[in-house]
């Protein structure tokens, strides 16, 4: 097994730290926590680890605010960790630049898998932001403005379908007879079509279903 | 394997929808019904709509009729007067709805248009006048007719610029010096009126300076207060709720400290109830199929204390056919929370179109299908036989150690 990666713990609540450090346990290496947004930036720019682990709602503007002052500047990668369902908290973060999303319910060892995997520069879906993103993504009558960026491909959608109905990677790659590292080409294909793709539905779409 | 019989609880209060359907089209009376007074959908006392109940034809002949008897000879009025009189009314009917304000406007204005027509024909100035009030009366008949033929929507919609309140203010203002002026006009000479108009816009415009600050204020004050009101109420709430169910739940799970279990019970139930409340738009699971789903996996996550992660892509009404998928969901859920030994479960649940396709996954033991024998109910009578009968598809993939996925597929009505 290649060394331990290196983690920024970055959430308001101390309580939870400690608990996702405990649940960690020895398979990563924590080399900084931060509380707030401000806190998080120095955090990460002194330490620059491989992953930070970002909760979505910080005081001081939020995971998004973090991302936007640090994505692209520093070579660590995000991974966004939530007790949030809602979609515009999800689709924001991910837009913002996270390599996943995750929620807090996720047990230790999934944890480390997903971290070991935004390191390695995949993607990670939790079962909600498939089926958000498929959601997102069902197809309309409204004609794509970027085929390219606008649409995912049944084949996405298939795997897609799988994560949401709880598969992991592996089961995936067994089900559609291909291999493991096509699944997360195929995932990480799809987020960076959720990034970027300026489909209007998107951000609507999130913001309606906010709507309480 | 044994299968429980839970598939029962999914019917709940199905007869709730039921009571909420007061609100329907106005009741056409039956052909020959008794002739009464229909205070519902009236335009001034229900006689029309009485009558046409009685007579059987179209409300708007009856009305049309009483119109015309009214400008021959004053007889319609007569008439229905005669009839508001003598006619009762019909009783008991509840949830009545407002005149037709618009409707009654124009029935008035088709009137009063009719019947100055032959005035305005012999009028003083003779042919020019003929010429210049033709016209107008034709326009006004045809705007009417337009009017009546709209139906609410379309009108309130011709009307919604007026709703905007400078418009609204402007006309007033327009028809307040109109009428003043007209007056004047017709009082005083020509000469004089100019300068009594621009002495009444003088005094308007003194008025407007005076009061405007004054109602600013007001108007400012009373925008405050209901803000004020606004955000009590939403503290009220938030405060009513979480006493309700948190502080209720925290006290549970301290008196329950010592069974982790049903700890964790607590607190998934907990965290559903407040998650749906703070993130969910507030649908009925008596109606919507996503929402359905999601009550059925909480009640059989606090049953059996197994987390069941539910994940809804798309959302449609709930009918008979996908009730009874969703029963054979719950039956697949109660099955993967009692026997699997899974840590979780998860539920996807997918509306494309007419097509409606349900995943029921869990982690656990599996089993060997072949192995279950024919009588037990559960999985071929609850799931896979509910789903034949009513036109759907139930795949059951497992295997021992493997854990099973319930595939249920059903198109919809």
């Amino acid at each position: 097994m290649s060394e331990l990666k290196r983690v920024v713990l970055v959430d308001d609540h101390q309580m939870f730290r400690t608990g996702v450090k405990a649940e960690l346990g020895g398979g990563v290496e924590i080399v900084g926590e931060a509380g707030d947004v401000d806190e998080a930036v120095s955090v990460i720019r002194a330490t620059t680890p491989d992953v930070v682990l970002l909760d979505v709602h910080l005081p001081g503007g939020g995971g998004i605010e973090v991302l936007r002052r640090l994505n692209g500047v520093v070579p660590s990668r995000f991974l966004a960790l939530s007790v949030s369902d809602a979609a515009e908290d999800v689709i924001g973060v991910v837009r913002g630049g996270a390599r996943g999303y995750v929620t807090k319910t996720i047990s230790g060892p999934e944890l480390t898998d997903a971290i070991g995997r935004v390191a390695d520069g995949d993607a990670v879906f939790s079962p909600r932001l498939a089926g958000f993103v498929l959601d997102a993504f069902a197809a309309t009558d409204v004609p794509a403005v970027d085929p390219e960026l606008d649409q995912i491909t049944q084949r996405e959608r298939d795997v897609l379908r799988l994560i949401a109905r709880g598969y992991a990677y592996k089961e995936i790659a067994k089900e559609l007879f291909i291999s493991v590292k096509t699944v997360e080409t195929h995932v990480s294909s799809v987020l960076r079509k959720l990034q970027l793709s300026n489909r209007h539905e998107l951000s609507r779409w999130a913001a309606a279903r906010r709507l309480v | 394997m044994t299968i429980g019989d839970v598939g029962v609880r999914g019917e709940g209060p199905q007869d709730a929808g039921a009571a909420g359907g007061v609100t329907a089209a106005p009741p056409a009376a039956p052909e020959g019904a008794r002739l009464e007074r229909v205070p519902d959908g009236r335009l001034v006392a229900g006689v029309a709509r009485g009558l046409a109940g009685h007579l059987g034809v179209d409300v708007m002949i009856v009305r049309a009729a009483f119109v015309l008897l009214t400008i021959a000879s004053g007889l319609g009025i007569a008439a229905y007067g005669a009839f508001w009189i003598l006619v009762p009314a019909r009783e008991g009917t509840a949830g009545r709805r407002g005149r037709d304000w618009g409707q009654l406007a124009v029935y008035g204005v088709v009137t009063v248009g009719l019947a100055a027509l032959p005035w305005g024909a012999a009028g003083k100035a003779g042919g020019l006048m003929q010429w210049a009030v033709w016209p107008f009366v034709l326009g006004g008949v045809g705007v009417a007719i337009l009017w009546q033929q709209a139906d609410r929507d379309q009108r309130q919609r011709w009307v919604l610029p007026l709703r905007q309140r400078w418009l609204r203010s402007l006309l007033g203002l327009l028809l307040v010096v109109g009428g003043i002026g007209g007056f004047v006009a017709q009082r005083v000479d020509v000469g004089q009126a100019r300068s009594v108009i621009i002495a009444m816009l003088i005094i308007l415009t003194g008025v407007t300076l005076i009061v405007t600050p004054w109602v600013v204020r007001l108007w400012q004050d009373l925008d405050t207060e209901r803000a004020e009101r606004v955000r009590s109420q939403e503290r009220a709430e938030l405060a009513a709720h979480i006493h309700d169910s948190v502080l209720h739940t925290l006290t549970l799970i301290q008196r329950n400290a010592q069974d982790a279990r049903e700890v964790q019970r607590l607190a998934r139930s907990q965290e559903r109830t407040l998650r749906s409340w703070l993130y969910q738009p507030r649908s009925d699971p008596d109606q919507t199929f996503a929402a359905a789903i999601k009550a059925s996996a909480g009640e059989v996550e606090d049953d059996h204390g197994v987390p069941i992660e539910v994940v809804c892509v798309g959302d449609t009404e709930l009918d008979d056919r996908l009730g009874s998928a969703l029963q054979a969901a719950r039956e697949a859920m109660v099955n993967a929370a009692k026997y699997a030994e899974s840590p979780s479960v998860s539920v996807y649940a997918e509306v494309e179109g007419k097509k409606v396709a349900i995943f029921v996954r869990d982690r656990g033991k599996g089993f060997d299908l072949d192995q279950v024998p024919e009588d037990r109910m559960g999985v071929r009578g609850s799931i896979i036989g509910r789903m034949e009968r009513n036109g759907g598809k139930a795949t059951v993939r497992t295997a021992p150690g493997e854990g099973t996925e319930v595939r249920l597929e059903m198109e919809k009505a």
